[in-house]
């Protein structure tokens, strides 16, 4: 086991003994180091504020990705490079090309979201070339600013790309930084702590199934988008963290022939497009989970694992009849998603066990997937509601496949029997559905909460049903106010 | 000092190159530098003296209780605790309220009256020891009737936190009973959490005898400055408050931050260490005060021709627990409750009510918008019970012009509009946005789209600029010049973001006829400039700008008769040009000139004031001036919602806004189109959620949804009205810019509603409440097709 956190800061390579296992790279920049250009806004990854941007080994190859400093824990750095906003400023003093295209553009009001704002784009500015306004849009979703509007910084965002040459640009070359972080890659466990507290973090699947056995009362932390808010909100304290995301195994996606087998560790950004090409409307519902920062460090294990009856993947994993392989020591089993959830707070995983994998059939010919997912705000928002279907009609216009599945209007992620069983072997047509709209208030009994009331879960989610009808009908009906439209008619 | 009724002449200046940020430029903020590299510094950011504590606060968890017993022994006995303080350790007096009310304590002891009021406060060595032992003092409760909504305390006993005001003019009864037609409603508007993205903060270093230095995020230092000073029982005099920058107040840190740096204070005099208190953003939103929420009942009676003749409305708010500002904030509602519209007779009143909620405050408009929000509903109801268009009949009710003189010019407080140019500025946003073109385009859209359905709206914003507490309209400056031609500039305005020190730089540089890289800016401080107002009411650069105006002319005043003298020239050969003088025909640089003066013992420092002329305000009598002059603007907007789900997009706006003679267009159109999205937000999908024990569930950005970038306008056209100056004296002409943009929102939430209005055909009003979030536009659409199903039968 090896007992010493190393990550790149910039171009030092910092090596760390003692470290507590839920440290948060924030405060560690900020209360230790006194690197203070990384701001705190919420603590709980919403604002983008403390947006920093992380390099690390994708295969061989280096990735940088912004991700809240807020919520992730230091010793998650493990064989990274971190770059703070300190690291933008050319050796002479000249500002970077993204900051000098903020100050053009007039994108910094007060300047508190301002440091966030800059890494984003530097983000996007080390991986894409002149995007178009839908993705900046998205790259900027996880970064909220009170004061601009957002205008400016949009400009910004499209200005960058003409200051400089980007090719030369410091940080450009990453040959040679893949290179340093390839040196310190190892298959060990890493195991740092502080206070008698662990944070252990194994390189392979076997170390990780014995570390579980080892540890019952562990906590597993994959992409913290959630562990994160235990620590920072509720000062939880874990005694005992095991991180998965150094284990490269559970960051494949396997490709099956009849299914991906998509590894527990995969983040949402690294999956989407596979998902996508699938199942476009599924990568659109991706694009909208959380934003940019949190999908660079949330998994689709942990989404599942979690439990949360408004997780965005489950209803779609579960229309998708998408299986679940969970492991416990060498052993592995299979299940339907759905009955992974029991009822709320409590998931079908014993002690010891964990999401190995989940398993998404491919589609099969004639088959029509639609997501939609209802909150208050588009980007960045937890659904108040999030329908899945998948629909096959025979030769005959009947209905020969549905699955309806629901986050938000339960206690778990569920299908909705009544109104599957109303379409069923019908005629699909305006009717039919507006009787399994009917049947559907027997599936589910919602909740009221700060999200929603239980009248308007109730009413949308019913008419989301008639949207999938309107849009598996109407080709030439228009039915998206976001996204791309055309996914409404593929 | 210069007397501002006869304000000095500016100097002769010398053809040729313009200075570098001279007024008017659309100069860059001052610290857009630091902002971007890291480097700018916010209260959290300043490097802590040694031993610094760390301050939290125990707050209650219950709306209204007695405290029956309160046992600390588990806060005190917990790692790193060095201090624990209460009620009883308050030197002073134990209150931090801005109207002197004494219902707002520091700490509450017997009795607490919203969920997250303040108990105590904890000082540990680190800020996870304080927030940990924060949470474990046990807290015996005796729980009381809790009001928490308007609606129960207008139906309980209807306790109210400070006097209501009313506003009369004309007859407002006889000119409704004798209107063609009536239409009353009622309208509920949501409250807004600011969200300033730095939370609140203060930190205080003890100083010797009685002094006490404060770095807080504070928009008005001189209030802390007193809070403080009671708060401890020492003079104002040993109370330092300095404020660099602020990441962001929208009027959340105008009274909020009393709190923060009075128990700051306290911690450090009691315990001789420094000391920082900063919320979690959790407890940022429970302990801090919001902008109200309003119910707004209204009667409107007008003519066939959609005149109106009278108007009554009757604004409920709820104030939360104390007065804080609700006073002044319901008062500004009523003086909004015209927008744009002559009322020949209205009859206005407040209800400022008490609620077991936290106390709301200033926010942005302060009342403004609310007022001008019911402003809006009343005109869409004329324009549905007619079947008019709404644009047609919000421009036949516009105050008239001073061209016109139809005596359609009184306000309902008496005030006459002088300046209104909303007419001509409507008629041109009318045409660059292409209103009726597209009023027809979304008709046809509408008619035969199937579930998503557009709306648009073309509303006007007519906003009074002045303090309405007149003593608060005035400010001062200190302006130093050093003897290598660098000046400093100080004055009593707070920099959060709407870069009043770049304008009021420019102001000085232009003065003076140097670069603005001459001008440094210093951290506002009641040691340098005392007795200042909040940087609040748009008023900043309007009145720092004088002031800083003012202290500039005299230095160069001085100049120019030291030159005039030492070369014997005539004062006006005394010429200034870019960063050089011309005396006479001898040319010397301006550092040069300054030297000179210096070794001549000229002066070369000077505080400059300015108060604002023409106003006054009876409030009892409702009748006055309170306003110097009123900045103008209209939205157009254009919104898709889909009728299945209730959520919508905002596919173009347009805005035209009048900043008279723009002290700085860029940093002005950043005021617009920031003021813009964030009132688009408070009547869209901000939303402050409560649970019945008064708990806000909406309390941190993962649950209260501010705009994100993807909400903004898909087209967003933003220009300044042209030759437009202020037809007041006021800095270089310029219009204050701050808060008027906000209300330009209220375009996005008429265009809503007219997308809604279009499932019944446009025959009913939708009477859509705010915030406008998707379930409130889908259970408003369902609402109108059951009206209009059952009309059919």
């Amino acid at each position: 086991m090896r007992q010493r956190l190393r990550f790149y800061l910039g171009d030092e390579l910092r090596e760390i003994d003692a470290v507590d296992p839920t440290l948060t790279v924030l405060d560690w920049l900020r209360l230790s180091e006194r690197r203070v250009g990384t701001k705190e806004g919420c603590a709980e990854g919403d604002c983008g504020a403390c947006t920093v941007v992380v390099g690390r080994l994708d295969g061989d190859t280096l990735r940088y990705e912004a991700v809240n400093a807020c919520i992730r824990f230091l010793a998650t750095l493990d064989g990274c490079r971190l770059l703070t906003v300190e690291h933008l400023k050319g050796p002479d003093g000249a500002l970077h090309p993204v900051q000098q295209a903020m100050v053009d553009c007039h994108g910094s009001q007060c300047g508190f979201c301002t440091p966030g704002f800059v890494m984003s784009l530097l983000a996007l500015y080390l991986n894409e070339e002149r995007p178009d306004g839908r993705r900046i849009d998205d790259a900027l979703a996880g970064n909220l600013c009170r004061c601009t509007g957002y205008e400016p910084i949009v400009r910004a965002a499209q200005g960058m790309y003409d200051i400089g040459d980007r090719s030369a640009d410091r940080f450009a070359d990453r040959a040679a930084m893949a290179e340093k972080l390839k040196a310190l890659r190892d298959e060990e466990i890493l195991g740092v702590g502080a206070g008698g507290r662990r944070f252990l973090a194994p390189a392979t699947v076997p170390q990780l199934a014995q570390l579980l056995l080892d540890n019952p009362g562990a906590t597993i932390v994959a992409g913290a988008t959630d562990v994160g808010l235990w620590v920072t909100k509720f000062q939880r304290v874990l005694a005992t963290v095991i991180y998965t995301g150094r284990v490269r195994d559970l960051r494949r996606i396997e490709d099956r022939g009849d299914a991906l087998v998509i590894g527990a560790g995969v983040t949402y950004s690294d999956a989407a497009e596979r998902i996508a090409a699938l199942y476009p409307d599924f990568g659109e519902l991706i694009r909208r989970i959380g934003a940019e920062q949190v999908r660079n460090m949330g998994t689709i294990g942990g989404n599942i694992a979690n439990g949360s009856p408004i997780g965005d993947t489950p209803p779609a994993l579960i229309a998708c009849g998408a299986t679940l392989r969970l492991r416990r020591g060498a052993e592995t089993r299979e299940l339907p998603l759905e009955d992974f959830f029991i009822e709320y707070g409590r998931q079908d995983r014993r002690e010891g066990e964990f999401v190995e994998a989940v398993i998404l059939p491919k589609p099969a010919a004639g088959m029509r997937f639609r997501a939609y997912k209802i909150a208050k705000r588009f980007d960045q928002d937890i659904s108040a509601v999030c329908g899945a279907f998948r629909l096959r009609l025979d030769g005959e216009g009947r209905v020969a496949d549905i699955r309806i599945a629901f986050g938000g209007m339960s206690g778990t992620p569920k299908r909705a029997g009544a109104a599957e069983a109303a379409l069923l072997g019908g005629h699909w047509t305006e009717d039919a559905v507006i009787r399994a709209m009917e049947a559907m208030a027997g599936d589910y009994t919602p909740l009221s909460d700060w999200r929603a009331s239980a009248g308007y879960r109730s009413m949308v989610a019913a008419n989301l049903l008639m949207k999938l009808y309107v849009e598996t009908s109407d080709p030439a009906a228009d039915t998206r106010l976001v996204g791309d439209r055309r996914l409404a008619h593929a | 000092m210069p007397d501002v009724t006869t304000p000095i002449a500016p100097a002769p200046t010398l053809p040729g190159a313009r200075i570098e940020g001279a007024v008017h430029d659309p100069r860059r903020h001052e610290s857009a530098h630091k902002h971007v590299s890291g480097e700018a510094v916010y209260v959290d950011d300043i490097a802590e003296p040694a031993g610094l504590l760390h301050v939290y606060l125990g707050l209650s968890s219950r709306a209204h209780a007695r405290i029956r017993s309160i046992d600390l022994s588990p806060v005190r006995g917990a790692p790193g605790v060095v201090a624990v303080f209460t009620a009883d350790d308050v030197p002073g007096v134990n209150d931090i309220g801005c109207m002197g009310k004494h219902d707002e304590p520091l700490f509450a002891s017997t009795l607490v009256e919203h969920v997250g009021q303040p108990i105590f406060a904890v000082a540990a060595e680190t800020r996870d020891q304080a927030r940990r032992a924060a949470k474990l003092a046990v807290v015996e409760y005796e729980e009381l009737p809790a009001v928490l909504t308007i609606a129960a305390a207008r139906d309980g006993a209807r306790t109210l936190v400070t006097p209501p005001m009313t506003l009369r003019v004309g007859d407002a009864d006889a000119a409704l009973a004798a209107a063609p037609h009536r239409v009353e409603g009622r309208l509920a508007i949501g409250g807004q959490e600011h969200f300033y993205l730095e939370s609140q903060i203060a930190m205080a270093v003890p100083g010797e005898d009685q002094e006490v230095l404060i770095h807080v995020s504070t928009q008005h230092p001189t209030e802390v400055q007193h809070i403080v000073a009671h708060v401890l029982d020492v003079p104002d005099a040993a109370v330092t408050v300095e404020v660099r920058r602020m990441g962001g107040g929208f009027g959340g840190k105008e009274t909020q931050s009393n709190l923060f740096a009075a128990c700051t204070a306290l911690v450090a005099k009691r315990t001789g260490r420094a000391a920082k208190l900063r919320p979690d953003r959790d407890d940022d939103f429970q302990i801090t005060g919001k902008r109200h929420d309003f119910e707004i009942d209204y009667r409107v009676g007008f003519d066939g021709g959609g005149l109106v003749r009278g108007v009554e409305m009757l604004f409920a708010a709820r104030a939360g627990y104390a007065a804080d500002l609700s006073g002044p904030v319901t008062d500004r509602a009523l003086f909004h409750a015209d927008n744009g519209y002559f009322y020949p007779a209205a009859r206005l009143e407040s209800l400022p009510l008490k609620t077991n909620t936290v106390s709301n405050t200033a926010f942005r408009g302060f009342g403004g918008p609310q007022g001008m929000v019911a402003a809006e509903r009343v005109i869409d109801e004329i324009a549905f019970a007619l079947g008019k268009d709404p644009l047609e009949i919000r421009k036949r009710n516009f105050y008239g012009t001073d061209a016109g003189g139809d005596g359609r010019n009184l306000t309902p407080y008496h005030q006459t509009v002088t300046d209104n140019i909303l007419p001509e500025l409507v008629a041109q946003l009318e045409e660059s946005s292409g209103y009726w073109t597209r009023r027809e385009e979304i008709r046809a859209f509408n008619a035969k789209s199937r579930i998503l359905r557009k709306g648009l709206a073309l509303t006007p914003v007519k906003f009074g600029i002045s303090f309405t507490a007149s003593h608060y309209n005035q400010a001062g400056a200190l302006v130093h010049v050093y003897t290598d031609g660098s000046i400093q500039l100080n004055h009593g305005g707070i920099e959060m973001g709407q870069g009043l020190y770049t304008k009021v730089a420019q102001v000085v540089a232009e003065e003076f006829q140097v670069d603005i890289s001459t001008i440094r800016p210093t951290a506002t401080s009641t040691g340098k400039v005392p007795n200042t107002s909040a940087t609040a009411a748009s008023s900043g650069s309007d009145l720092n700008g004088k002031a800083a105006q003012a202290a500039a002319r005299s230095i160069r005043e001085r100049l120019v008769a030291f030159a005039a003298e030492k070369w014997g020239v005539a004062p006006e050969a005394v010429r200034f040009g870019r960063n050089r003088v011309m005396v006479g025909d001898r040319d010397m640089s301006f550092a040069d000139l300054v030297r000179a003066a210096y070794m001549a013992r000229v002066q070369l420092s000077a505080t400059g004031f300015y108060k604002t002329p023409k106003i006054h305000w009876d409030r009892a009598a409702g009748r006055g001036t309170p306003f110097y002059y009123f900045a103008y603007g209209a939205a157009c907007a254009e919104v898709t919602v889909d009728t299945l789900t209730g959520e919508y997009v905002v596919d173009r706006v347009d805005i035209l806004h009048d900043c008279g003679r723009s002290l700085n267009p860029a940093i002005d159109k950043g005021q617009i189109e920031g003021g813009f999205v964030q009132g688009m937000g408070w009547l869209t999908m901000e939303e402050l959620w409560w649970d019945g024990e008064g708990r806000l569930r909406t309390h941190a950005p993962s649950t209260y949804k501010i705009p994100a970038c993807s909400d903004r306008p898909r087209i967003f056209n933003v220009a300044l009205l042209e030759n437009a100056p202020n037809r007041e004296d006021t800095i270089f002409r310029s219009k204050a810019v701050g808060e008027p943009p906000f209300m330009l929102g209220m375009s996005v939430f008429h265009a809503l509603s007219d997308a809604v209005a279009s499932v019944a055909g446009h025959r009913f009003c939708p009477r859509l409440d705010a915030p406008a979030t998707p379930e409130r536009v889908l259970t408003c659409i369902a609402a109108l097709r059951e009206r209009a199903a059952a009309s059919r039968q």
